[in-house]
């Protein structure tokens, strides 16, 4: 009997002993965003790049804040005015054993615009480009039709794939696993989709070895389960920490955060497609008569409802501190934020003033839309700016609907006033051509301007910048149209989401601003 | 029966019919898929693409028809999001959720037969009366709150069951089945529980009500009268008049939580249908809504019938052909 109860005993020890190691060689992550392919030019999805970031290379890779590091390519330049010169990394190889040659680059340019059903492709990267030159197995040269100073950003959004492997590869080839394969860091072994995705460590990879030799990267879309499951020990791991959960999480000695102010801007959009003399139509005067004007094409109204929103107290209150109080889209420490831009403060006095000055000593009313299930807490957001807006006299009324309804009517023009958000990336020129820029179809310029904000200063500055291959000269450029359209209160800017992952403790993260949540980024906590 | 048969495929054929005019002119009607799931980078060259890529820049009328020439031939369209088909989506998330709504119905069935019928034979004990309050509860209790706090409790604090998903699965007929597993199973209690829980209350209640209601009839009285023993009485002539309704209402039931488990899968983060269908319905994805409906459309008719046929086995009087 002794005896048995001691071989119990060392088999448990054993089993114990053996179970430690194997913990400790995987992780288990959970993301809030189910990843929609694995396909890297099907869905230009952050969850969908997060993957694709594990998986497969980009010539150049962005540092944890966003910054242009060396990847596939270890430098770049300009070699004439329409040509860039990008110089590859020697001897990587692809998971199967392939090499990674020029070849591959321009074959992966040719695909992008060539993905079949695409809903969100990544089509846009390529078509600057009229030409790729393979110069030699090592070099390859971009030639645009005008020159083009964005391209080493945009190829920060463009993963490379194997002419020989990926030549005939469909969106399902990848889904099945087959054709998932890359230079990145880890190798795809099983995707479930809507569930999960289980990766090995690629050994052969050329750059800092990941810390995990599996990864299981699960899909959590319930955000109370999620933090469930961290504290319940199943997953180490989660992104999209609920602010609900904050308080509770930073007190807890079992989980330790890591948090990085992100890339995504909140903000109010403004019609600005009604003229002057034209009426807005959630606009109307305290007896909800029509105004006979557009309110809105006033400055000085802009800026005092702009003055009447409260960040503070929004960051602070609604979103438990998870947020920076914004003056302009980028936030303190990234290339296209303006230094000299600050962020309004809330001033209900001044606002009325301002108000009277633009002939509505009594305001008039108002109707502020807004999603509430796609931002964090955006439907709360509204409500707390309807109130501060209504103590200066714009009596506002406040309407939240789910994401697909609203997105659709904010598109055509529907609102007075809206809530929605920008994920930018690092460079001014991004919300600027996109949502500063007049509409423009034939430039592709404003395609997300839902407000119609026009001002031909801010486009001449944009133009002149979109074609400087002096890299000083073009940030001045940007950051002087960024100046203009925010003196002109072009959108009311509320505050910069903190992006937020929480972990087991022992586990280290670094936060990244672009939102994406990758095994290569966490570790073991060092002793 | 034949002629019963075919007049029943007709009547679901027209159902189907029906329910995908409507899904379509819905969703039309709701918002443009392109704007949600286009990417923010996107110019209006890329978006025209998207639009053209997806077929949405014909008129409405134009896809509904080539949808339906594509349905006859058994293809109900590509996932605007996952570019799969959209039957094969579902196809391979249906096993998660059937596993899950077939083990709360069987759940329901062996908690509540047994507890309504003590409730009904001792309707004044306070065994009936504590049965009768839980099934209040059971009923009024909503279903994400009881998840979480199933998670809290039995995950969480209690460290017994995983938190949330679906665990190890074993091949079983070409599709992964978590039932077979031990670890499976431990993932599979509490959503099941969860799902259970009013379906439970559900029997419960019918088969107090029928209980009560059959013993006071003549036949019973009869059959006591006659010496035959309770056990006998209760387990064969009461027990089979109070399974019809029981038997209609766990069918239709068991139809409902195969179709709208939403709520459980999303809080236990269980990779079935009903969070396929909610995440397609988020995003517009058009394809996969109305395969999905026209699938639930066709089970629904398909559970009905069996509840119909069920009848006439448990009661000969019912004639299929009489019924409409």
């Amino acid at each position: 009997m002794r005896k048995l109860l001691l071989g119990a005993t060392v088999a448990l020890a054993a089993m114990a002993g053996g179970s430690v190691p194997g913990r400790a060689q995987t992780l288990t992550m959970a993301v809030g965003a189910p990843v929609t392919s694995l396909d890297p030019h099907y869905h230009q999805l952050s969850p969908n790049n997060a993957v694709s970031d594990m998986v497969f290379d980009k010539l150049v890779n962005t540092d944890a804040q966003s910054r242009n590091v060396p990847g596939l390519a270890t430098e770049w330049r300009v070699v004439g005015p329409t040509t860039w010169e990008f110089k590859l990394r020697p001897g990587v190889r692809f998971h199967n054993g392939n090499p990674f040659t020029a070849e591959d680059v321009a074959f992966t340019i040719a695909r992008l615009p060539n993905v079949p059903n695409s809903p969100a492709s990544y089509a846009v990267y390529a078509r600057p480009i009229t030409r790729v030159e393979v110069v030699d197995p090592l070099t390859v040269r971009f030639h645009t039709a005008q020159p083009y100073p964005l391209l080493p950003l945009d190829m920060t959004n463009v993963r490379i794939l194997d002419k020989e492997t990926h030549e005939n590869a469909t969106t399902d080839d990848f889904n099945a696993v087959r054709a998932a394969v890359g230079t990145g860091p880890y190798r795809v072994v099983s995707y479930r989709n809507g569930d999960r995705i289980e990766f090995a460590r690629n050994d052969e990879y050329w750059g800092p070895k990941p810390a995990y030799q599996r990864v299981n990267y699960r899909m959590i879309t319930n955000d109370a389960s999620r933090t469930a499951a961290l504290l319940a020990g199943d997953v180490d791991f989660i992104d999209q920490v609920p602010t609900t959960d904050l308080t509770k999480l930073r007190t807890d000695n079992r989980v330790a955060l890591s948090e990085t102010v992100g890339l995504r801007l909140i903000f109010l959009g403004l019609d600005h497609l009604r003229g002057p003399n034209e009426n807005s139509p959630f606009i109307t005067d305290n007896d909800g008569k029509p105004l006979g004007r557009n309110p809105l094409r006033d400055v000085r109204v802009r800026r005092a409802l702009s003055m009447a929103v409260d960040r503070q107290a929004i960051v602070e209150r609604l979103m438990e501190g998870a947020a920076t109080p914004a003056g302009q889209f980028l936030p303190p420490g990234v290339t296209g934020h303006v230094p000299d831009v600050q962020p309004t403060r809330y001033d209900p006095e001044g606002a009325k003033r301002l108000l009277a000055e633009a002939g509505y000593p009594n305001g008039f009313r108002i109707q502020l839309n807004g999603p509430n299930d796609r931002y964090i807490n955006d439907g709360r957001i509204i409500q707390a700016i309807g109130q501060t807006w209504t103590r200066i006299g714009v009596r506002t009324a406040v309407e939240g609907q789910t994401w697909s309804v609203f997105v659709g009517r904010a598109a055509r023009q529907d609102f007075s006033a809206h809530l929605i958000g920008w994920g930018s990336n690092p460079d001014g020129s991004h919300p600027l051509r996109n949502i500063l820029a007049t509409v423009n179809a034939e430039k592709g310029w404003g395609a997300s301007n839902r407000g119609r904000y026009s001002n031909p200063e801010v486009d001449r500055l944009l133009e002149a910048s979109l074609t400087e291959l002096d890299e000083e000269k073009r940030q001045k450029l940007v950051l002087d149209a960024e100046r203009i359209a925010a003196e002109d209160v072009a959108v009311i800017p509320i505050h910069i989401q903190t992006n937020i992952w929480a972990m087991r403790r022992g586990i280290r993260h670094d936060a990244r601003n672009d939102e994406l949540s990758r095994a290569q980024d966490v570790r073991p906590a060092g002793p | 029966m034949s002629v019963y048969l075919l007049r029943r495929l007709i009547q679901a054929a027209l159902v189907m019919l029906a329910m995908s005019v409507i899904v379509f002119v819905g969703v039309y009607a709701i918002g443009d898929p392109v704007e949600i799931l286009i990417s923010p980078d996107a110019d209006q060259f890329e978006r025209a693409r998207a639009i053209a890529a997806l077929g949405l820049d014909k008129p409405l009328y134009e896809q509904y028809f080539s949808f339906l020439g594509n349905a006859l031939r058994g293809d109900l369209g590509r996932s605007f999001v996952f570019n799969e088909p959209a039957l094969q989506l579902i196809g391979q998330r249906a096993p998660a959720t059937l596993e899950l709504a077939f083990g709360a119905t069987i759940l329901a069935i062996l908690v509540g037969l047994p507890l309504g019928l003590y409730a009904g034979l001792r309707p004044n004990g306070a065994g009936a009366k504590a049965i009768m309050a839980g099934s209040i509860l059971g009923f009024s209790l909503p279903t994400f709150w009881v998840g979480l706090m199933l998670i809290m409790v039995f995950a969480v604090q209690l460290g017994w069951l995983p938190s949330t998903g679906r665990g190890e699965t074993a091949e079983f007929l070409g599709m992964r089945w978590s039932f077979l597993t031990w670890d499976g199973l431990r993932h599979m209690a509490m959503p099941a529980l969860n799902l259970a829980l009013f379906k439970i209350s559900l029997v419960i209640r019918l088969t107090r009500a029928g209980v009560r209601e059959t013993m006071l009839m003549d036949y019973v009285k009869f059959a006591r009268a006659k010496g035959l023993s309770p056990q006998r009485v209760i387990g064969v002539h009461v027990f089979k008049n109070i399974l019809i309704p029981v038997v209609t209402v766990v069918g239709l039931e068991l139809g409902s939580t195969i179709a709208f488990s939403v709520v459980t899968e999303s809080v236990f983060a269980w990779p079935g249908m009903g969070k396929l269908i909610i995440d397609s319905i988020n995003v517009l994805d058009r394809p996969v809504i109305v395969a999905y409906l026209m699938s639930i459309v066709l089970m629904f008719i398909i559970i009905n019938l069996v509840v119909d046929l069920l009848y006439s086995v448990l009661d000969p009087r019912v004639r299929l052909e009489s019924k409409g």
